[in-house]
């Protein structure tokens, strides 16, 4: 048997020619047209080919942003101010990519919170979940990289306070962290590096991961607002009853998601670009000062809960590591979330009121937390960050109990979904 | 050919040379875990460096910068001396038993010569650089504040002499890097003749 009886199957011409030798048609069969989403998937479903099409964005931006870009402490801050005055349309080049690290943020926050509503990482989709998680972690190291790059004071002191992080760890603590920024202090070396992760190493590990988490969810399919299985109720054909094909039904919303999306993200660029200071620190339009710390620092608005948590917690027994490891648990534990949630159900609509107050209870302690974090510790804040630090650990760690307390409503044997 | 396979010998040569394997990998990323450890570079400008105190006022700060550090030479008055004794009971470790300094620095108003107090002026909550806050009930701070350092970042609160204060986020005193006094108004800091830092 040779290549002719490839051909003959795969089809003729160039095409033919292609999917005798790689498998295009099949890949695209399997991902794209003939792979089946529910039917009854609402707009909380658009969040993950957002993201997709905010990676995008930051992949393409942030190449053109490295052709004027100088990674050195000497040069960094002019460089930046170059790309925004000489450089042909470099401001805007360099606003996309900045309101775009905030965006991505933003589809990924509301793409993990559907998660939650819809128990979308109860099995078989814990994979998809933990995946999901792990390209949560880069994204963190990427926009935490990212942001000592312009060298400006905040760049530098944000870097700082993070890499001292390190430091708390008993024994190796110090030696870790002058391993990680390669000097005694955040130097040039420290910002070379970063630029090289920033810009190589990270992004290639998002991608895999991307890839990864797209895989195992065209695996197992994607689930939906009921929590019930699609593939549970096949045709002759074996297509789901409940399933729609991804192109051009899914694809054609997603298109739509992306021009409102479009919209919001551009109106930012375009008219509010620091967002308030939210976006881009106004510290940070000052160059780095290893000599002096800005009067008040507030990592980016995606870190304020968590640096919320670190700060909430005071030092006992001559070390500080108590608040790094609160900090550091509150993202582990979300780890753990497929095997902590106990409901008999997946989606909220079939649950207790219980379960509905807790992940509003969660909800809430988020923002909170994320306005304390961004607040300076003295007042009412510290007392807060500390109350919804514990609302935000008793969401998890009592799940195992409260996930399976209540009266839970039958869940249908099909989706719910009148068509239109 | 035979058609006898000996299992045991395969499972031994692929265990040997997987662990073969493991041991290589180990010994090839040492040199790239290695490269990000300080350079040469980075070390030697890392030196010791001379100070020179001649010129500095009394109730003056100095700030240098050491390894990317600021390092504060303050010429405390005779009322700073004693701004530093009424902050002991609101401290923490008021004998630096749990903070880093010389032996010679390990005393109340921890410093040698208590007229020069010498510190690296880094929170050691997690490394900002705390502000002059001299001034005794300065009620940006608070309205009891003895006078001391005050770190802007996550509130951490120092004395004259760097001693942090109970319920602050900081968990030790400021850390008193090793200097010594080369003549009267020039101190080395870095070292002490006994080690380098």
């Amino acid at each position: 048997m040779g290549n002719q009886n490839y051909e003959t199957t795969s089809g003729g011409g160039l095409w033919g020619w292609i999917n005798a030798r790689f498998p295009l048609d099949k890949m695209l069969k399997e991902h794209v047209t003939e792979y089946y989403a529910p039917k009854n998937i609402n707009a909380w479903y658009l969040f993950g080919s957002l993201s997709l099409f905010v990676l995008v964005i930051q992949l393409v931006t942030g190449i053109f942003l490295t052709m004027n870009y100088k990674p050195s402490s000497a040069e960094a801050f002019a460089s930046v101010e170059y790309i925004m005055r000489d450089v042909q349309w470099g401001w805007l080049i360099r606003y996309l990519h900045s309101t775009g690290a905030s965006a991505f943020f933003i589809v990924v926050y509301l793409h993990m919170f559907r998660g939650l509503l819809y128990g979308s990482y109860r099995s078989p989709r814990e994979l998809i979940w933990i995946f999901g998680m792990l390209i949560y972690l880069a994204l963190m190291a990427e926009a935490f990289m990212g942001y000592l790059l312009p060298w400006g004071n905040m760049s530098y002191w944000g870097a700082q306070v993070i890499v001292s992080l390190f430091g708390t760890i008993p024994v190796i603590g110090d030696s870790l962290a002058e391993w990680i920024k390669g000097d005694y202090f955040i130097s040039d070396i420290t910002l070379n590096r970063f630029f090289a992760l920033h810009v190589a190493a990270i992004p290639l590990l998002l991608v895999f991961l991307v890839v990864a988490h797209i895989l195992a969810l065209h695996e197992v399919g994607s689930g939906n607002p009921d929590g019930v299985e699609i593939k549970k109720y096949k045709d002759a054909k074996g297509v789901p009853l409940d399933g729609m094909k991804f192109h051009p039904y899914c694809t054609v919303e997603d298109i739509l998601a992306v021009a409102v999306f479009l919209l919001l993200f551009c109106g930012v660029v375009f008219f509010a670009p620091t967002f308030g200071g939210l976006f881009l620190e106004s510290p940070n339009f000052e160059i780095a000062n290893p000599m002096q710390t800005p009067p008040h620092i507030a990592p980016v608005w995606y870190f304020t809960p968590f640096y919320a948590m670190l700060r909430a917690v005071p030092s006992f027994a001559g070390t500080q590591i108590w608040g790094v490891l609160v900090m550091f648990g509150a993202i582990a534990v979300l780890f753990f979330l497929p095997w902590l949630d106990k409901s008999p159900v997946k989606s909220i609509r079939y649950k207790p009121a219980l379960s509905k107050v807790m992940l509003a209870l969660f909800a809430v302690s988020f923002v909170v937390l994320a306005y304390c974090g961004m607040k300076p510790p003295s007042g009412i804040f510290p007392l807060l960050a500390r109350i919804f630090t514990v609302v935000y650990f008793v969401f998890f760690l009592g799940m195992p109990w409260w996930s399976r307390m209540g009266s839970f409503k039958t869940v249908p044997d099909r989706v719910t979904n009148n068509a239109h | 050919m035979s058609v006898e396979v000996d299992e045991g010998r395969r499972r031994l040569l692929a265990t040997a040379t997987a662990i073969t394997g493991v041991i290589g990998v180990g010994f090839a990323a040492t040199p790239f875990l290695s490269s990000w450890q300080p350079s040469a570079r980075a070390k030697a400008l890392g030196a010791p460096i001379e100070i020179d105190i001649s010129k500095l006022e009394v109730g003056a700060m100095l700030k240098v910068e050491w390894r990317g550090k600021p390092v504060w030479v303050l010429r405390r008055t005779p009322e700073m001396l004693k701004q530093v004794q009424n902050a002991t009971p609101l401290l923490l470790d008021p004998n630096s038993d749990a903070s880093v300094q010389p032996d010679y620095a390990k005393n109340e108003d921890r410093s040698a010569k208590p007229e020069y107090f010498v510190v690296l002026g880094v929170c050691t909550h997690l490394g900002c650089s705390p502000m002059s806050k001299f001034a005794a009930g300065d009620v940006t701070v608070s309205a009891d504040w003895p006078g001391g350092f005050y770190c802007p970042c996550h509130g951490s609160k120092f004395d004259l002499a760097g001693r942090v204060f109970k319920g602050v986020p900081a968990p030790s005193n400021l850390v008193v890097p090793p200097y010594s006094f080369l003549s009267d108004g020039r101190i080395l800091v870095g070292s002490d003749g006994s080690k380098a830092a």
